[in-house]
């Protein structure tokens, strides 16, 4: 079985009110002593001016600090004042842009590091390959191309993406998912799609090679992790916009500031213009270096987090487009319920012994291995106190569920067992010459009212009664889809069970919407409608028919254990094949977002304080009467620079770990989630520097640095 | 503060808020071609004018052919404003005889930016420069249509918002036709009459020369004022007949009619919030940025009144009585006039300076340093509080689009305002609009303030440009810092202590006044058009909620802190520092 979130698993999570489950699957500590040293080594490396460009606001800080260098140079040569301030300045503002790439650096080495794990998995092992001719020959995995078949056995690592075109086998997939259980991989249906770099345990599969070598899915997924692909998303390049633009205005106000404040020394006839290092200084401290910063770490950060939920988002837009959501459609079976029904009651015709239907019942499903045909074996034990029996004593044909007739059953001993949908089974019983008796339509339709499935029971031309099959919804579900109607997001149950049967589910699970007898090309055009109305949709899937509907969506999770057409179909692919946490992408999504516009506003609310610390340190010289602005009772002029400085550099790297992590999110409304962060991050922002500059201040002048 | 005059803001804000919803939804009705109860009286007048320029009614344009309709008309009504000041002498009207030599190139270029900017700087006094003809087909008719014009490209603006998936915007032609005929017209022409019955003249004479009392001569000028007055308020145009503006006898004789000249300035920006909400489908969004204007009004209002009442500290330690009596207004009266006082010039003053007007009913370079940084920062800030005609509405959005756009994310969405997603387009847009702004007058003051000019020269002829100013220190500085401003957000007020009829800042005003103009219409006529085509994103309790005091609180924050962020190392070394040297005992 794959991986998933077990139902008792997700009752176990201590707070019921915390999307984001506190133990992720691979995780690494945020401050991983390797991660360090690498990222360490990688900021000096992105001190490259060039590799710089593409950060405006860091890029200009660089572009200050160069200037700041190159004057305090000329002055050791040439003599001048204050150079130890200027030395202090110089180091602060390369400080500022080394933490700067620090925090990028941090973000991408932790997909680095996960990439390299994947890349040692990738050995180039020999294939066995079939040939026309039927026979075997080993071949360099690196050697095939899409098309060939391959034969995996047990201990053998599948060479390359594929289909399963024959046998069977438990596979570890534990170097895609991280997950240790094996799975079991078999021709034909939903779970015939294998990875290469797994490794089968048992048994023996034939597979037909889909991908070409560097192509393949772990080619990508080592690509994505590495972020060698990663791209900016649309918010943040529009961000981006946002804080280039602030830092020219703010270059305006300072560069201006130079020819008005000499006008203001001749009038004033006093003090001096201020020096480029002060400046400078200025310029640093205004423009958004925060967010300037972070910005690209919070991105980076924000796709590591889904990848360690292990989901592999194809791009950052789609993280991105996940926070912004309006409505998910959900599965029934996995996500809103347990997948399989259970058996609870046998409902009994008029005239019939309970135990001829409790035996008919259990005879037909005892070589049903589904867990609805196990289920009832259970319940008959229960009810009936009836045992397994060996039927090889008997003379047993099995009849298995097709989609066709709609039953299964066995003819055993010339009596021919069936259950099977109501329809199908009073079809069967006419056939035989019987008579269906009205009560089956009545038991039927009761137990569809209650949101249960009927199977009824025959006995060659003699309906017995009905097993009552009772979907069950998962524990807490009921509470995540009131959370999600809490954060805005209609959530929507897509179902193949009849309009009866969904009503009662969807009023069980709570959900705001319901699609009964759901065929691709319903959920297709819901999709397309919600998004006429102006709605971003998300959904899961995993069969060939979902392809479209996943290609459709704006946010599309595939299942890892779905087909090829799927997986390529979806922005998203569950490694884990768990439906339910497309709910978890989209709280990162909204996490991502929110962190991104905290830091933003933080980094803009702290410039108040700035201004109070360097405008009267700069001309206190010229107008005295300035040192009424200078409300935190900075010590001298340059130790109010240089406080503001330093505390503009240590913010960054005091906030890399909250880029990294994300900003705490609570399913709440938009308004409650706004006032609450606009407190924090707005006020905070204003607040937050007079103490931190005070601080700084009273170091800097205890250590004598200024 | 007194209680008279305090009762007179409030009463004042509070016919204001009257105002708003039937003017609001007269207008909407309006731009949106619905009857109206002057439909019947004048939709023959509108039909005519289509006739006559050929005018489609029903055709639409894109963003581009929008904007280019604006600059277009704004050039054309340029060079005839210029030819006119220049050919004044050989045209009718004129009994003072002024010619050419009154108006020079750099003067008439300078005023024709002026005027079809909307701004209305005056680097010239009225009665000594311009003929009767002059005021009434250049710069009255500037008056009207550069206000149609702004209202014309707000309503485009808000089309953004309230069309869906549409390529067009409307059209200009007929945006300022509407205007035109069923707003501005008749308000003036009710306004002009009002006013005209409280004693603001209306003749064509020639000036009167009198005997004083003193025994010497004065020489009283006059003119059509009363028609001009009207649409001097209602179009928050600013640009007095009178070089004394609003605080002239003759165009603002008493309290009532100083009353109802202030009303004229936000009757039209506060009613199109109103306009906004109506077309935007959702009237509480309208209410939304109208609360967020009166916030910032009141509370310039009341800073400014308290800094005027409060007066001058050197005045009061020296002995003198400074607090209101029954027989003096206390405070500071210099620059005022008595029939106003402290109260309703301190209103006026915010007023003007909060919607782009200009006008005057005293001198602002008389206030007390915090008193006259009021109007200062009311410019710097984009001129949104109610604002310019128009220019008031779109300067607003443009703040509600960066409002949403920093916090907005902090719901954890993508921004979105008024349904639609703000991205890159916008937000470079919104960015482009406001660099613009603050660069036209950081770098015009920057290099006023150092460069160097030959005494005597064509360019300057005091000298450096610094020499303009008639003031020491730092009020010198701020009077320098006013021009630029003043220009750049297109409000014409004047600050005054400075000569600023020269070429030198004649041609740098005059540029402050185009970008001003065009580098902040032009993006968001832009914004508008990207926006049109979008479609609107439904609406959750995920979504950032744009129409409480939340969102209010956070629009009025990013206006200031934009504008604080960006001048407050200028206004340190201006009204900050002049304020502190006063409390310790030093004018200027």
């Amino acid at each position: 079985m794959p991986a998933t979130l077990s139902p008792h698993k997700m009752e176990r999570t201590p707070d019921p009110t915390s999307l984001l489950p506190k133990k992720l699957t691979h995780s690494r500590p945020l401050f991983d002593p390797e991660i360090l040293a690498r990222a360490t080594a990688e900021s000096f490396k992105k001190l490259n001016p060039l590799a710089l460009m593409k950060n405006p606001v860091i890029f200009v800080v660089e572009a200050g600090a160069a200037l700041t260098t190159i004057l305090l140079i000329r002055d050791l040569f040439a003599g001048g004042e204050s150079i130890g301030f200027q030395i202090q300045i110089a180091l602060w503002l390369w400080f500022t842009v080394l933490f700067a790439n620090f925090a990028e650096a941090m973000a991408e080495a932790r997909g680095k590091a996960q990439a390299d794990t994947l890349r040692k998995t990738k050995s180039d092992s020999a294939a066995k390959k079939l040939l026309a001719n039927g026979r075997m020959e080993s071949t360099p995995s690196s050697k095939l191309r899409a098309g060939d078949f391959v034969m995996c056995e047990a201990g053998d690592t599948i060479p390359g993406d594929g289909e399963v075109m024959d046998g069977i086998a438990t596979v570890d997939e534990s170097v895609i998912t991280g997950e240790s259980a094996p799975v079991i991989r078999e021709s034909g249906g939903d779970r015939s799609a294998v990875t290469g770099g797994t490794r089968v345990l048992s048994d023996w599969i034939k597979v037909k090679i889909t991908s070409n070598p560097g192509e393949t899915f772990l080619d990508r997924m080592i690509a994505l992790v590495e972020g060698a692909e990663r791209q900016k998303t649309p918010n943040e390049i529009a961000l981006n916009i946002l804080i280039a633009g602030l830092t020219l205005i703010f270059l305006l106000a300072v560069v201006t500031l130079l020819p008005i404040s000499s006008f203001s020394v001749s009038a004033a006839g006093a003090g001096t213009v201020p020096t480029i290092a002060v400046l400078v200084s200025l310029l640093v401290c205004l423009i958004p270096t925060t967010i300037g910063g972070l910005l690209s770490a919070i991105g980076i950060a924000g796709m590591d987090r889904v990848m360690q939920h292990n989901v592999l988002a194809m791009s950052g837009k789609a993280v991105e487009a996940s926070g912004d959501v309006n409505t998910l459609l959900l599965d029934k079976t996995g996500t809103i319920t347990l997948g399989n029904r259970q058996a609870v009651e046998f409902l009994t015709l008029p005239g019939v012994e309970e135990h001829d239907l409790v035996d008919a019942a259990q005879l037909s499903s005892l070589a049903d291995e589904t867990p609805e045909g196990r289920s009832v074996v259970v319940l008959a034990k229960e009810t009936d106190g009836l045992r397994g029996r060996d039927v090889a004593e008997h003379e047993a044909t099995f009849i298995p569920f097709s989609a066709y007739t709609r039953m299964s059953g066995v003819d055993i001993d010339r009596r021919r067992l069936r259950k099977g949908a109501t329809e199908a089974i009073s079809n069967f019983v006419r056939e035989e010459g019987g008579q269906v008796p009205k009560e089956l339509m009545g038991f039927a339709d009761r137990i569809a009212r209650n949101g249960g499935t009927p199977l009824a029971v025959a006995d060659g031309a003699r309906a017995l009664g009905v097993i009552h099959l009772k979907d069950v919804v998962k524990g807490g579900m009921k509470e995540r889809i009131a959370q999600l109607r809490a954060m805005g997001i209609r959530s929507v149950m897509i179902t193949g069970d009849n309009p009866l049967t969904a009503a009662a589910i969807a009023a069980e699970a709570g959900v705001d919407d319901f699609l009964a007898q759901a065929t691709p090309k319903d959920k297709l055009d819901y999709i397309k409608r919600e998004q006429g109305e102006g709605r971003l949709v998300a959904m899961t899937g995993d069969g060939t028919n979902d392809a479209p509907a996943l290609a459709q969506a704006d946010v599309g999770l595939a299942m890892n254990t779905g087909t090829m057409a799927a997986k390529e179909a979806g922005n998203m692919v569950d490694l884990d094949s768990n439906p339910t946490k497309l709910i978890e992408v989209v709280a990162i999504g909204k996490q991502l977002l929110i962190t991104r516009g905290a830091l933003t506003t933080f980094s803009i609310a702290n410039d108040v304080a700035k201004y109070f610390a360097i405008i009267p340190a700069m001309f206190m010289a010229t107008y005295p009467a300035l040192g009424q602005l200078n409300i935190m009772g900075l010590h001298t002029p340059q130790s109010a620079v240089l406080s503001a400085v330093i505390f503009n550099a240590l913010i960054i790297i005091a906030l890399v770990p909250l880029a990294l992590r994300g900003v705490k999110y609570r399913p709440v409304g938009a308004a409650a989630l706004l006032r609450r962060n606009l407190l924090i991050y707005g006020l905070g922002g204003v607040v937050a520097p007079f103490p931190g500059i005070w601080i700084i201040d009273q170091l800097v002048v205890w250590l004598k640095l200024a | 503060m007194t209680t008279s005059g305090i009762l007179q803001i409030v009463i004042y804000f509070l016919v204001i808020l009257g105002v708003t919803k039937p003017m609001g939804s007269f207008m909407a009705k309006v731009y949106q071609g619905e009857r109206t109860f002057l439909h019947k009286p004048l939709r023959w007048l509108e039909a005519l004018l289509y006739k006559l320029t050929g005018v489609k009614e029903t055709a639409e344009q894109r963003w581009t052919e929008y904007a280019g309709s604006v600059v277009a008309f704004s050039l054309a009504s340029f060079l005839f404003t210029y030819v006119i000041q220049r050919a004044q002498a050989w045209l009718p009207f004129n009994p003072q005889r002024f010619g050419a030599n009154n108006v020079s190139p750099d003067l008439a270029f300078n005023t024709a930016v002026s005027f079809v900017t909307n701004t209305n700087w005056q680097a010239y006094g009225g009665e000594t420069t311009m003929s009767y003809f002059v005021q009434m087909a250049a710069l009255a008719v500037q008056n009207f249509v550069s206000s149609a014009a702004g209202v014309a490209i707000a309503i485009a603006v808000v089309r953004g918002f309230s069309r869906q998936q549409s390529k067009t915007i409307g059209n200009f032609w007929v945006d300022l036709t509407r205007g035109i005929v069923y707003i501005f017209l008749p308000l003036c022409i009710v306004g002009a009459l009002f006013l005209a019955s409280q004693g603001v003249i209306q003749n064509f004479n020639e000036y009167t020369k009198v005997q004083t009392v003193e025994g010497g001569t004065q020489v009283i000028a006059q003119g059509p004022i009363a028609s001009q007055e009207a649409i001097k308020m209602i179009g928050t145009n600013g640009g007095g007949f009178l070089n004394a503006n609003s605080a002239h006898p003759f165009e603002n004789p008493t309290p009532l009619t100083n009353f109802v000249e202030m009303l004229m300035i936000f009757l039209i920006p506060g009613g199109l919030t109103f306009t906004f909400g109506r077309m935007v489908g959702s009237p509480r969004q309208g209410w939304a940025l109208f609360a967020a204007m009166s916030v910032l009004f009141l509370a310039g209002v009341f800073i400014a009144y308290a800094a005027e009442q409060s007066g001058n500290p050197i005045l009061a330690k020296s002995g003198l009585e400074s607090a209101p009596t029954e027989l003096q207004a206390g405070g500071n009266m210099e620059g005022k006039e008595t029939r106003f006082g402290i109260a309703a010039t301190a209103l006026f003053a915010t007023i003007t300076t909060g919607a782009s007007c200009g006008a005057v009913n005293g001198m602002h370079d008389s206030f007390t340093p915090i008193g006259g940084m009021v109007p200062l920062f009311n410019i710097m800030t984009g001129e949104v509080i109610f604002g310019g005609v128009g220019a008031g509405l779109y300067g607003m959005l443009l703040f509600a689009i960066m409002a949403v756009f920093i916090a907005g994310l902090m719901v954890g969405r993508t921004p979105e305002y008024i349904g639609k997603k703000i991205e890159q387009k916008e937000v470079k847009m919104a960015m482009l609009a406001v660099i613009a702004t603050a660069a036209a007058i950081l770098v015009f003051t920057g290099i006023s303030s150092v460069v160097p000019f030959e005494k005597g020269g064509y360019w300057n002829a005091p000298g450096p440009a610094a020499a303009n100013i008639n003031n020491d220190g730092p009020h010198g500085f701020s009077e320098m810092l006013y021009a630029y401003t003043s220009g750049a957000g297109n409000n014409g007020s004047a600050f005054g202590g400075i000569n600023v009829n020269t070429p030198w800042y004649n041609l740098t005003i005059g540029l402050a006044m185009l970008v001003g103009r065009f580098l902040f219409l032009l993006p968001l006529v832009a914004a508008a058009g990207s926006l049109a085509a979008k479609k609107r994103v439904a609406t959750t309790s995920g979504t950032f909620p744009t129409d409480g005091p939340l969102f209010v609180g956070l629009l009025v924050g990013t206006v200031l802190i934009i504008g604080a962020l960006t001048f407050f190392p200028a206004l340190s070394l201006g009204p900050i520092v002049e304020h502190f040297l006063m409390q310790g005992g030093k004018v200027f």
